[in-house]
């Protein structure tokens, strides 16, 4: 982070004032744009897989896309951690501005940004390492801890914060493997929380699961969403609803419509939107 | 399985029809083939491997084991100084014992009789004496090695005595009894043939001179006109020529006409006609010898230890003192280097192919290039390493340093090969997720990727390593096929041999026993071989992870 203030002083000075004013201005209501993409542009070699996105996220609340399979919301959340610049042939146009720094910015270390910002995948995926040893990982390679305790300490909190920690403190050198589905799923969100991120990424975090994890795993973003901004990609429309205070809906890869979960499941504008979470398509 | 009862007839759908029985019953039948093409093809797969293993253990077998023969000695101080042992006579030391185990061996056959010892009896016996220098006046017991043919006849290898007539020879003398030709004169198995005294070649004397063993010859290939071999004449006896000499003597009138001659047969034609099977003394003994190992054999000094000079010995001329040590070494420095040259290189090309280099013609180039080396005949390699190791570098021949170069070559596409495919099975999601928590792509090669390719990667470079073991002809175009009659001397950059090339120069030697002593190295070779692939399955099995 230190790195990035001094790559774009310009930027960074006015930021904090704005967000500074805007949390003092409105309280519980409206939280201030944590993330915010312009005009995303997205091929995949020859294939344009995202078209002119524009989108606001908040800090603090969950924002949930959705839309029907290959709509491209997978591909626009990986584009808020930069995790589609490992893959061949993608490329990328626009801006995505974190707290109004642009991430895309040439001078942006994207496994730092990555720091800033966890991400927890569909299908869980620890480390075919001890539960210990999974979480502490991200503050390790971050230099995060000074000593032992330290790293204790973080894994623990990490751990209690995913709600994980009384299920397994007796057996932190176990492999993270051994777990349940739903288990294995908290305990990556536990690993990626780990390193202090403000906005954690999910794509499609319970499809692998089964409704009881599902619902502890819905329980835990309630609470982290007291300090973090959550972005949720998820195909079912129950859970947009249960979880997010916004919902985006994809279509095509382009953002057809977003606005408050609550218009968009009762009042959307979109044709297109009210057919499919009325179930006529998708 | 194949009488499984027809489900329920769908609507519309004949499923008890005959047409759709039959296409049950030939589907059933299709699987069932299918099933024994396989079966039979793992059969004639492992019924040919048991062929070859067991060919080679039963030819292998008798060298490891090895005919000793327990002799008395006594170290005459008169012929050994204690002070300066190393020149002794053992020689004659030697000879003298072995008269006493065997005594009355008239003197021009004593000479004979001591081959059936080692001819390294001597030194072995020096370096004894040598070693122990208390033993000088005393009389030792040493187990000295039998020389290769009384050690492979003590093991039955080769018999005392072998057939005097081939089949072949047998059936021409069955053929000429058929013909009634052979009959009883004077006593003695004779041929009654007809000879034509040719005036041309014969003159009646007195006394009469001319080529009657050609005569002779020529009446007896008239009975055997498709044989084109002169070993048939072996069928008369000497005294032939002088048969048709004796006819012409008494009756000179006969020159010019036809006439019947008895000739007596040979003594093993003799034996046969009297229902024997004719025999001769193997041409690899005299009798003195067999005589003499006879009276041995008898005082019961011989005895077929486990050989493990075999393992412990390193080449020799004479088999029963040839053993594998130097072959063992060279090729254990050869395989340490081609280990330390393709491993490194081999896992640092195929990180950065597999993850950090650009999808580009040059790097698609690079990889198809690589795929063909590992197809490439090993003698290639063993050329260029002749060309560019020895001719443009100037390294010395024969060196395990050149040879392990050599064998890197080889074993460089396999570790790539495989080390990229053990990469690429790691699943994407381990990256994903390191790469989630911010690792950066180095972190997490090195501590994910790797790691968990590392079973893959170490079985694929123990798979390079066993063939390289296995190599031999580019060894051999490196001239890695030196004699070594002595493991102390060798080193990295000393003149070396390897088992592959051992193995080649071995079945190369004329020796009897080299044959076993082949197949048992064979054998040995495989046992290597098959350690490395058991140390490769047990890696993989310790190490290997879930997800």
């Amino acid at each position: 982070m230190d790195a990035k203030v001094e790559a774009q002083p310009t930027v960074r000075v006015q930021a904090p004032v704005v967000a500074a004013k805007k949390r003092d201005e409105a309280s519980a209501a409206q939280h201030d744009v944590k993330l915010a993409a312009g005009g995303v542009n997205l091929w995949y070699g020859e294939k344009q897989a995202l078209f002119d996105v524009n989108l606001e996220m908040f800090d603090r609340s969950v924002t949930a896309l959705i839309g029907p399979s290959g709509c491209g919301k997978s591909t626009f959340l990986r584009c808020l951690d930069r995790m589609n610049d490992v893959i061949d042939g993608c490329r990328f146009e626009g801006e995505i501005r974190l707290d109004g720094d642009d991430i895309y910015a040439p001078k942006v270390d994207p496994v730092q940004l990555r720091a800033r910002v966890g991400m927890v995948f569909q299908k869980p995926n620890p480390f075919p390492k001890s539960i210990f040893e999974n979480v502490a990982y991200g503050p390790r390679i971050h230099g995060l801890a000074t000593s032992k305790s330290d790293l204790e300490e973080i894994v623990i909190n990490s751990l209690t914060k995913a709600g994980l920690y009384e299920e397994v403190k007796d057996r932190l050198d176990d492999s993270g493997i051994s777990l349940s589905g739903g288990q294995q799923q908290r305990l990556c969100i536990a690993r990626a929380i780990s390193v202090n991120p403000e906005v954690l990424l999910m794509d499609e975090p319970c499809s692998a699961l089964d409704p009881i994890a599902t619902a502890k795993i819905e329980t835990l973003m309630d609470e982290l969403r007291d300090s973090l901004c959550i972005v949720i990609v998820t195909h079912s429309m129950q859970q947009a609803a249960r979880v997010s205070q916004r919902t985006a809906f994809f279509h095509l890869g382009k953002l057809v419509e977003v606005d408050e979960t609550s218009q968009i499941f009762t009042n959307p504008t979109d044709v297109r939107t009210q057919d499919y979470v009325t179930g006529r398509f998708g | 399985m194949s009488d499984a009862q027809p489900i329920e007839p769908a609507a519309g759908a004949e499923w008890n029809s005959d047409k759709a029985r039959r296409r049950v019953r030939r589907r059933y039948a299709a699987n069932r083939r299918l099933q024994a093409y396989g079966i039979i093809a793992i059969s004639i797969a492992v019924g040919l491997l048991g062929v070859l293993v067991a060919s080679i253990v039963v030819t292998g077998y008798p060298a490891f084991v090895q005919t000793k023969i327990d002799l008395p000695i006594y170290v005459d101080p008169a012929k050994v100084d204690a002070e300066d042992p190393a020149s002794g006579k053992y020689r004659s030391l030697v000879r003298e014992a072995l008269a006493k185990v065997v005594p009355g061996v008239p003197e021009n056959q004593q000479r004979s009789v001591g081959k059936i010892l080692t001819s390294d009896a001597s030194y072995i016996l020096r370096d004894y004496v040598v070693e122990h220098s208390d033993a000088i006046g005393k009389t030792i017991t040493l187990p000295l090695a039998l020389s290769d043919p009384f050690d492979q006849l003590y093991k039955g290898v080769i018999p005392k005595e072998l057939d005097a007539l081939s089949w072949v020879q047998v059936r021409w003398f069955e053929r000429m009894t058929n013909r009634g030709v052979v009959a009883e004169h004077d006593g003695r198995t004779s041929l009654k043939l007809d000879v034509y005294i040719d005036p041309a070649t014969v003159d009646a004397g007195p006394p009469p001179s001319g080529d009657f063993d050609g005569l002779a010859r020529n009446s007896l290939q008239a009975y055997l006109p498709k044989v084109h071999d002169t070993s048939q004449f072996d069928m008369l006896a000497n005294d032939a020529p002088a048969a048709i000499e004796k006819r012409v003597a008494a009756d000179p009138a006969i020159v010019g006409k036809t006439v019947q001659v008895f000739f007596s047969v040979s003594l093993p034609y003799a034996a046969l006609a009297k229902g024997e099977i004719p025999k001769i003394t193997n041409p690899r003994f005299t009798d003195a010898q067999l005589e003499a190992f006879e009276v041995i054999e008898q005082k019961g000094l011989l005895r077929t230890p486990f050989n493990w000079e075999l393992l412990f010995n390193a080449d020799s001329r004479f088999p029963e003192r040839a053993g594998l040590a130097g072959a063992i070494t060279g090729s254990f420095y050869a395989l340490l280097i081609c280990f330390m040259l393709s491993f490194p290189i081999g896992i640092a090309t195929a990180v950065y192919l597999e993850e950090f280099a650009p999808k580009n013609r040059f790097t698609d180039l690079i990889e198809v290039n690589i795929n063909n080396l590992a197809a490439v005949p090993s003698v290639v390699f063993g050329l260029l390493g002749l060309a560019v190791f020895l001719g443009f570098f100037g390294l010395p021949r024969s060196v395990p340093l050149v040879g392990g170069m050599v064998l890197s070559l080889m074993t460089l596409p396999t570790i790539i090969i495989t080390t990229r495919a053990a990469l690429k099975a790691v699943p994407p999601s381990i990256r994903e997720a390191a790469l989630g928590v911010g690792a950066s792509k180095h972190q997490v090669m090195m501590h994910h990727v790797l790691p968990l390719a590392l079973p893959g990667i170490m079985t694929g470079t123990i798979i390079g390593m066993a063939q390289a073991l296995g190599e031999t002809a580019p060894l051999l175009l490196i001239g890695m096929n030196a004699f070594i009659p002595s493991v102390e001397n060798m080193g990295l950059l000393e003149p070396a041999t390897s088992l592959p090339t051992q193995i080649f120069s071995w079945a190369d030697s004329p020796e009897r026993g080299f044959v076993s002593r082949t197949s048992a190295a064979i054998l040995v070779l495989l046992g290597f071989l098959l350690i490395m692939n058991v140390v490769a399955i047990a890696l993989r099995q310790m190490f290997q992870r879930k997800w």
